[in-house]
């Protein structure tokens, strides 16, 4: 057998204690890596709308009723857009229904085939927007048309009216309403009964739902084509520089126009998109400086073994160089010796990061890891393992053979 | 003989600084950690109405179609309007309240322009006394106010000093949107947390409701919505919610003192099914729950998943700094085998070595139960920092504070134990013959 594994059957205790200590932090740091690295992909998922040049906010009508008679909504709504256009910097202005990451979502089933509930698709987002909302969204079409002027209508689903005949889905639906067809002018209905039938006029190729959860998913929505929104969202196309003063300027104009109503603050879209996200964001912070903390201690541990084991063979070091072996030996041979018992708690260690990944789908739904994972947490422990090594080992290297002649 | 025992530690300690220090941070950063965790975990999953909740239930029943494509087997996690009332109306608890939630527009006196939402709940006589909800003047309405459909209001503490400058304003009106209410209560500062009776609202909420009104003047009125509902059928085309026979949209509450009336209950809500579908109301066979208070919080997940998932990252922490120390503490020992050979040598046991070694180690778990006491104040405050609703519950009480320093101390003790036995078997005449 090796002589270095010979020897280090004399230190039995030591080496379980620092494999298992490689272990636990290989299968924590393993996973933990693993939970960043997908936090990071879902953050990069682009919305599918201009983030940097979109500014919003909500306008909710106040029912005072009395003295003075509401105006006509429709006018009040064309009034609102047409003063907010003329705001510095607006390109373009539209009201929806809601946008992408403000949590806020409206969802509904859609049906196949007409009168028939089995045929039914349920939990599906509906974006409802007034003219010009793709382009002021920048949502880009893959296939089709954006709606034309005269498919707007007045339509709202808390109450009994008639909702607009055509429609744009993202590729998501419609490859869940027909697996493997071209949507375009396909039709689909809006209720059980069969009497509110869409026809299919545009595919978008990906739009972030409101919110990403576990009944809507990520992005399969509809977008119907409507002239106004009643508590919708007033959103601007903006140049990006002029998005501050926009966003301050935005409530005062519709109060201006129509005060009996609460106008949120405006939000500069950007912003919006960062709150989402908030929660992971604060989660990497968290698993980051974890993984750090447990990697620094971890290599204070293997500093702080391998001085001990220095100190304890200081004699046999000066024997080995007395009889001939070169410095090299011997930083080779601490540096092989750490390498051997870290491979030996990464071993370890990856069956317990198996076994975790698959606690932790379990009870909190994540994914499941690749095994290329368990690569990244062996490279940084590794090479850990020999950073930590490096000083003690040259500590070792450097006993002179004169030790071997003295008594210690 | 401890202070002599203490004495030798300090020395100890002091004469290896670097480890000394090292094993300190060690435990300083494990404590730091998981105390953050488990604190914010802590008041995360706190009763949210200590003596109650025992007695508070929230029954389910099933009013669902056959084949509704819905594939979890649980009822719907509220009722249906019709429900709501049969349940109200039989009058089977001690307390029951029908209730649900949803925003008003205040008028304040200043003027329509200063008008400003603000949450509410609608909601049933009971809701006071069975919740124990604390008045500050007046109360809470009486059951014939909600049959007479009276236009009474109780508001927050909060909202009587905004509109009034004093929490006196029993008599007051409220103008909400264009309908006046005659202020009949006002309450104290109370949101319990998690915000149980309602859900719908978010689990933790920074803005519990300012005003409580008579669920059926509040849905004559048109001022209450609903903060969550499931449908599974139409929707009123007149957008009552009341007529919606196939919305789940209320939430119930009934209070039964003793395991007799929660039998009771559970028989009632299950004949309640059968009469049910007798009627032709219901399709499905009985399928009720009766669940209290911390049942109903566990069933719902109100503890966010990243909160279990950090607060298990720190203890996994925690266990790295304790096999950690227990190296660096055996490395310790082993290194001072030739003292304690002399001391054996001199007539100490193996016990009052091994009583020697824990002070020591004791000392360095209090040193790091300090420091990590500081730490976990630090994340805390971080934590604080935090725009989620339930950050500003992050504090530190006192069973948590000593909770630190008898974690800290244990472990250390536990983690002292192996290394402190191995240097204990050293045989002292070997060992002072090496030397």
């Amino acid at each position: 057998m090796h002589p270095i594994i010979s020897a280090l059957k004399h230190h039995k205790t030591t080496i379980v204690l620092v494999a298992l200590e490689i272990a636990l932090t290989c299968a924590i740091v393993t996973n933990a890596l693993f939970l960043i690295g997908d936090r990071l992909a879902a953050m990069r998922v682009p919305t599918g709308v201009a983030d940097n040049e979109l500014v919003w906010a909500r306008a909710s009508g106040l029912d005072l009723g009395g003295a003075a008679v509401s105006r006509d909504p429709t006018d009040v709504a064309a009034a609102d857009l047409a003063a907010l256009r003329g705001l510095p910097g607006v390109e373009s202005a539209a009201m929806a229904n809601t946008l992408p990451l403000t949590n806020n979502y409206w969802s509904m089933g859609v049906f196949r085939r007409p009168g028939d509930e089995k045929s039914g698709l349920d939990n599906v987002v509906e974006y409802l927007g007034s003219p010009g909302m793709l382009r002021t969204l920048g949502i880009r079409l893959s296939a089709g048309r954006d709606f034309l002027p005269q498919e707007y209508v007045d339509y709202n689903p808390f109450k009994d009216q008639p909702p607009p005949t055509v429609v744009i889905v993202t590729r998501t639906l419609a490859g869940q309403l027909w697996p493997g067809e071209s949507p375009l002018g396909k039709t689909f209905w809006l209720d059980s009964d069969g009497k509110h039938a869409v026809q299919v006029v545009g595919v978008v190729g990906h739009l972030l739902n409101p919110s990403i959860n576990k009944d809507q998913g990520v992005d399969r929505s509809l977008i119907l084509p409507v002239t106004r929104v009643q508590g919708g969202v007033y959103v601007l196309r903006v140049r990006p520089d002029a998005r501050g003063a926009v966003k301050r300027d935005l409530p005062g104009v519709l109060t201006r126009i129509d005060p009996a109503r609460i106008v949120t603050d405006g939000h500069i879209y950007a912003d919006t998109v960062s709150d989402y996200y908030h929660g992971d964001r604060a989660m990497i912070w968290v698993l980051l400086v974890v993984t750090g903390c447990l990697l620094a201690l971890t290599a204070l541990g293997v500093v702080g073994l391998s001085s001990f084991w220095v100190q304890q063979r200081t004699r046999q070091i000066g024997i080995r160089r007395a009889i001939g072996a070169t410095r090299r030996d011997i930083l080779r041979y601490f540096q092989f010796e750490n390498l051997l018992i870290v491979s030996a708690g990464i071993l370890l260690g990856s069956l317990g990061a198996v076994g975790l990944n698959l606690w932790l789908m379990k009870h909190y739904e994540l994914a499941h890891m690749p095994l290329a994972w368990l690569a990244s947490g062996a490279v940084v422990l590794w090479l850990l393992g020999q950073l930590a090594v490096l000083g003690p080992a040259l500590r070792a290297a450097a006993v002179p053979p004169v030790v071997a002649t003295r008594s210690v | 003989m401890f202070g002599y025992y203490l004495d030798l530690a300090l020395h100890s300690l002091k004469r290896n600084k670097v480890l000394t220090a090292l094993m300190v941070l060690a435990i300083a950063l494990g404590i730091g950690a998981s105390m953050t965790m488990i604190t914010v975990l802590h008041v995360m999953t706190a009763d949210p109405i200590p003596g109650r909740s025992g007695q508070l239930f929230y029954p389910q029943i099933d009013p669902r179609p056959m084949d509704s494509d819905n594939p979890t087997h649980d009822p719907p996690d509220q009722l249906t309007w019709i429900d709501a009332m049969n349940l109200l109306h039989a009058r089977k608890g001690v307390h029951q309240a029908a209730m649900t939630g949803g925003r008003v527009t205040v008028v304040p006196p200043q003027g329509a322009s200063h008008a400003f939402f603000t949450p509410a709940r609608s909601t049933t006589a009971d809701f006071f006394p069975m919740f124990d909800v604390p008045f500050l003047d007046g109360s809470g309405w009486a059951a014939s106010d909600d049959e007479r459909r009276s236009r009474v209001a109780v508001i927050s503490r909060d909202l009587a000093d905004k509109l009034y400058g004093t929490p006196h304003a029993v008599g007051q009106t409220l103008q909400l949107g264009k309908y006046d209410f005659r202020i009949v209560g006002v309450i104290d500062r109370w949101n319990p947390s998690p915000h149980f009776y309602d859900l719908g609202m978010g689990n933790y909420t920074n803005e519990p409701e300012q005003v409580f009104l008579p669920l059926q003047t509040a849905l004559d009125l048109k001022l209450s919505g609903a903060n969550s509902m499931s449908c599974w059928g139409k929707f009123p085309s007149d957008g009552d919610l009341r007529k919606a026979s196939s919305c789940a949209w209320m939430d119930f509450w009934v209070q039964l003192d003793t395991p007799q009336q929660v039998v009771a209950y559970h028989e009632f809500l299950v004949n309640y099914s059968e009469q049910q579908k007798a009627l032709g109301h219901f399709v499905r066979p009985p399928n009720t729950r009766l669940r209290d208070v911390m049942a109903w919080l566990d069933y719902n997940h109100v503890v966010p998943g990243s909160v279990q998932l950090q607060a298990l990252l720190a203890l996994g922490f925690m266990l790295v700094c304790l096999v950690n120390t227990v190296a660096l503490l055996l490395v310790k020992f082993l290194r001072r085998g030739g003292e304690l050979s002399v001391r054996r040598a001199m007539g100490a046991s193996k016990r009052s070595v091994f009583a020697q070694l824990l002070v020591e180690a004791a000392l360095v778990g209090l040193a790091g139960g300090a420091l990590g006491l500081l730490l976990a104040i630090f994340g805390l405050w971080i934590v604080r920092q935090q725009p989620v609703p339930y950050a500003t519950l992050a504090h530190m009480d006192g069973v948590m504070l000593s909770a630190t320093f008898l974690l800290a101390v244990c472990a250390t003790l536990v983690a002292a134990l192996f290394p402190a036995w191995r240097a204990c078997r050293i045989v002292p005449a070997r060992l002072l013959k090496t030397q």
